[in-house]
């Protein structure tokens, strides 16, 4: 735990679970695993601020990771609701699908 | 100094804003008052306006020489007590300026409106549209007052503007004519050219003065220094231009060309604006701004010559007229031409004096001409006249008063004012224009001379039908012609009271205004003989080639012929403007400004720009794909550039 | 001891994230990110933060992830086509290189980080508690609860068959 180098790592960690979880965003064309790739995305960020947090002594990371968590979960529940009223209407659940904001 | 009591405030505002009251209720209430086709009101309201207004201007005139013992030829300046215009350091206050000048011309101009709104009643009895008339006759009234009342330079341009606008109303009254409504058009528009050099050349007098009060310019102008000919300065420059707005409202060359064309107007107007007063409103702006003109060689040689040109060019064309209107249209401008000439030797007083004679004996011409007019039942050509002196004799000896009047005959008004002018230009050196005068003073005998001779004497010639219906003009008619006539005698030895006591004749007694030492003019023996000579012989080549040995015309008119040519074509005035307007100005607006700067450069910007912002959005549409992994990938593109930016700058 | 259990589920977290992200059958990738989220539990235990431990199994594994395999049985996903879809190569190209530059970037200043933690750090449930409810946070805190009433609104509104 009092390991110097922790939080480097922990920061280090963070973002290579970040760039994984954008570049599912994008080579992914299921939307309900685009969701899960933005999840990871929050996740890597998560650890980020706890680890920012530890190095700074404030426990504002902290809350701030709690709020985090907890708008995350809206955004998941609002989501998945999007996705299911997108099924209904094509019956498909490819990203490619739905370009009808084409200009 | 004299202290002004409540009369001398309240009189020339009577004088002033009871024609207007008169214009007013015949608008409002004209239809109204002429209940049946016979039926004067609206004529009998117009006449007591303008009859009430004369009885005030006499009296204001009276207590002006009253005045004038206490303080010689003082003017007062009456103001209304607010400021009419206020802008930073421009004032202009509402006041009006009353002075042995304008008191001559709100005589003339009340004096002869309301024997012209008399004639008037007789004239214009038959037709339907009276009301509408007399309002506009009363409105010209109280323009014009306007003009030769107010006490600053945009007063008068008020008036001067109001009477152009009275003018293109009454030529054009007879609107359902086209003839008539397109002539009340060039009126109004040629008027419009000259106003510009008047504003432009108001501009320039308040740059020299800080003020356009007329006492102030007249006062102030005699310490400027004066410029010598060919010298331009701002005092030349701001005459000629104010000269610019004369010529369009009196009818000089270059801008002459709407008079006679306003003969398409009832005679009645012909005689009291085309006559006697609004083409005088020119010569009154330049004698009123006499002290100024004075300080300007090249203005004043400029107003002389362009007088004394346009004097000869009318008078030539008047010998080849055959309308009884046009000739003395012609003879208008010629006459007003000499006007100009006496103002341009400086001799103002004598300008003014032949204006108001002319004012007498044109009035009587036209309301004259008018009368033969009616009893020729609207005919006005004059070779289908002839030996109406038997039938319609009150008409020919007023006729004939106001011929020998315009003549110079001896003891007739225009003799007097005629001479002096003739004598002005003699005594200050200008030797041509003084021959070039009495050259058109012999013109002028003989013109009217041939008038007179077509029209009254001889056989007549209309034919059978006309002459059953020749018949006399009523009372209301005769009567301002024997007045007139009377006037046109003695008009010429009118005096008035002057500063120092005595009775003086009317050059003098508007001399003060002009602010000139008095000069001691001599007068030149053989001048008047000369003069009278030049009319007798002007007379008497009419007589031959009219009257006693007609077969002398032909050969006459065959060695002319080219000249002749030149005098009926108005000297192609008409034509050349009509040529630079049709040709160059709206041409070259239709092609060059029209489609060229309009269509191309204007429209072109503005739908340029229109296109460009599509252009622009259609090659930016590409982008919008419409996959959502496209725009994600450009909002990660956009993170990577904001970071890169925060990191390296 | 401690440095043995941080990379043990750092490595088991990174391969998790890959399985999520390569794995055609999405039920495949929901339950690795499920291990993802769970060694990431313990990672943030290890870095003295218990509440927030604790939190994330509740709350993401236990029931964000729950929900996402309701919907994932709810619509019957089968594996997913395997075409590249529009852009294809390219949108893989330049999305991998975005990505390499982004996180080598974030790299190069993040690890200026200090390396240990500051001394006096206290994270415990009970501090978390004093913060969260301190007037600096309390409003936000509140707010958030609205936030979820207004996505539990929006979640039964959009996936109603009819309004």
């Amino acid at each position: 735990m009092d390991h110097p180098a922790f939080v480097q790592h922990a920061v280090l960690l963070s973002l290579v679970l970040f760039g994984l979880g954008t570049l599912g965003v994008f080579l992914r064309r299921n939307v309900i695993t685009v969701l899960m790739c933005v999840e990871l995305m929050l996740n890597g960020v998560n650890l980020a601020f706890v680890a920012f947090s530890r190095a700074a002594g404030t426990l504002d990371g902290q809350v701030l990771v709690f709020f985090v968590m907890v708008v995350a979960a809206a955004e998941a529940a609002v989501g998945l609701a999007i996705v299911i009223a997108l099924h209904r209407r094509r019956d498909t659940l490819d990203v490619d699908a739905f370009r009808l904001m084409r200009g | 100094m004299h202290e002004l009591e409540v009369l001398d405030r309240v009189l020339p505002f009577a004088v002033l804003l009871l024609p207007l009251c008169g214009f007013v209720v015949l608008s409002l209430f004209g239809e109204w008052i002429k209940r049946d086709k016979e039926d004067a009101g609206a004529g009998y309201i117009a006449c007591g306006t303008v009859l009430v207004s004369f009885g005030c201007a006499a009296w204001t005139t009276a207590r002006l020489y009253g005045l004038a013992e206490a303080a010689p030829g003082l003017p007062f300046s009456q103001p209304l007590g607010f400021e009419w215009i206020e802008a930073g350091g421009f004032r202009v206050p509402f006041s009006l300026l009353v002075d042995p000048l304008s008191s001559v011309m709100m005589l003339v101009v009340t004096g002869i409106g309301s024997l012209i709104h008399v004639y008037s009643l007789g004239y214009m009895a038959h037709d339907d549209d009276r009301p509408r008339f007399f309002s506009y006759l009363n409105l010209f009234t109280f323009f014009m007052l306007l003009l030769v009342l107010g006490g600053s330079l945009p007063l008068l341009f008020v008036g001067w503007e109001g009477v152009g606008l009275c003018s293109y109303l009454l030529i054009g009254f007879w609107y359902r004519k086209d003839s008539a409504s397109a002539a009340g058009l060039k009126a109004f528009v040629v008027n419009r050219i000259g106003d510009v050099g008047l504003i432009l050349g108001m501009i320039f007098v308040y740059h020299s003065f800080g003020s356009l009060d007329l006492v102030d310019i007249a006062d102030n102008s005699g310490a400027l220094a004066p410029e010598k000919l060919w010298e331009l300065g701002p005092v030349t420059v701001a005459c000629l231009l104010l000269f610019l707005g004369a010529t369009g409202k009196s009818a000089q060359i270059p801008l002459h060309v709407w008079l006679p064309d306003a003969m398409e107007g009832p005679t009645p107007v012909s005689a009291l604006i085309h006559a006697a007063t609004m083409v005088t409103a020119g010569v009154y702006l330049v004698a009123r701004l006499g002290p100024l003109y004075h300080q300007s060689a090249t203005a004043m040689l400029v107003v002389a010559v362009t007088g004394t040109v346009t004097a000869l060019m009318a008078g030539t064309i008047a010998i080849v007229q055959n309308d009884i209107k046009r000739v003395l249209a012609y003879s208008t401008v010629s006459q007003l031409g000499f006007m100009f000439l006496a103002a341009g030797v400086g001799a103002f007083g004598v300008a003014i004096f032949h204006l108001y004679t002319h004012a007498f004996f044109k009035a009587l011409l036209f309301l004259g001409s008018g009368s033969v007019i009616h009893a020729m039942s609207g005919e006005q050509d004059m070779r289908k006249m002839g030996g109406l002196r038997t039938r319609i004799p009150w008409t020919f000896w007023t006729f004939l008063a106001g011929t020998a009047a315009i003549s110079g005959i001896p003891f007739f008004a225009g003799f007097y004012s005629k001479d002096e002018i003739l004598l002005g230009a003699l005594t200050t050196g200008h030797t041509v224009l003084f021959g070039i005068a009495l050259f058109t003073a012999f013109l002028t005998a003989a013109y009217m001379a041939r008038l007179l001779f077509l029209t009254f004497f001889g056989e007549f010639r209309g034919g059978h039908e006309a002459e059953h219906h020749l018949h006399e003009s009523p009372w209301s008619m005769i009567g301002p012609l024997v007045v007139l006539a009377v006037g046109s005698v003695v008009s010429g030895y009118a005096l008035f009271p002057g500063p120092a006591g005595g009775l003086v004749r009317l050059p003098e007694v508007v001399h003060p205004a002009f602010r000139l030492p008095p000069e001691a003019v001599h007068p030149v023996g053989w001048l008047p003989a000369v003069a009278t000579l030049t009319a007798i012989v002007g007379i008497l080549v009419a007589w031959y080639l009219y009257l006693s040995m007609p077969e002398l015309r032909a050969s006459v008119k065959a060695a002319l012929r080219p000249a002749l040519r030149v005098f009926e074509a108005k000297y192609f005035f008409d034509d050349v403007y009509d040529g630079f307007v049709r040709r160059v100005v709206v041409g070259g607006s239709e092609a060059l400004l029209w489609k060229k700067v309009d269509a191309g450069v204007i429209d072109g910007a503005v739908n340029g720009a229109g296109g460009v912002a599509a252009a622009l959005a259609q090659t930016l549409r590409p982008i919008q794909t419409g996959f959502v992994r496209h725009y994600a990938l450009l909002v990660l593109a956009g993170a990577v550039a904001l970071l890169s930016y925060l990191l390296w700058s | 001891m401690d440095a043995i259990l941080f990379y043990a589920c750092a490595a088991v977290a990174v391969g998790s994230a890959v399985v999520v992200i390569a794995q055609r059958n999405p039920v495949t990738s929901a339950f690795a990110l499920i291990v993802t989220l769970c060694s990431m539990s313990v990672i943030f235990a290890l870095l003295g933060s218990p509440f927030i431990a604790v939190l994330q199994v509740i709350v993401y594994a236990g029931a964000i992830m729950v929900l996402f395999l309701f919907v994932l049985m709810l619509l019957n996903v089968r594996r997913e086509e395997d075409a590249p879809g529009r852009g294809g190569r390219t949108l893989r190209g330049v999305a991998l290189a975005l990505v390499t530059l982004l996180v080598l970037q974030a790299g190069a200043v993040l690890v200026r980080v200090p390396a240990g933690p500051a001394p006096g750090f206290d994270a415990s449930t009970r501090r978390m508690a004093e913060v969260l409810f301190s007037p600096h946070f309390l409003y936000v805190f509140e707010a958030t609860s609205v936030l979820i009433l207004a996505a539990l609104v929006g979640a039964v509104v959009l996936a109603k068959k009819e309004l």
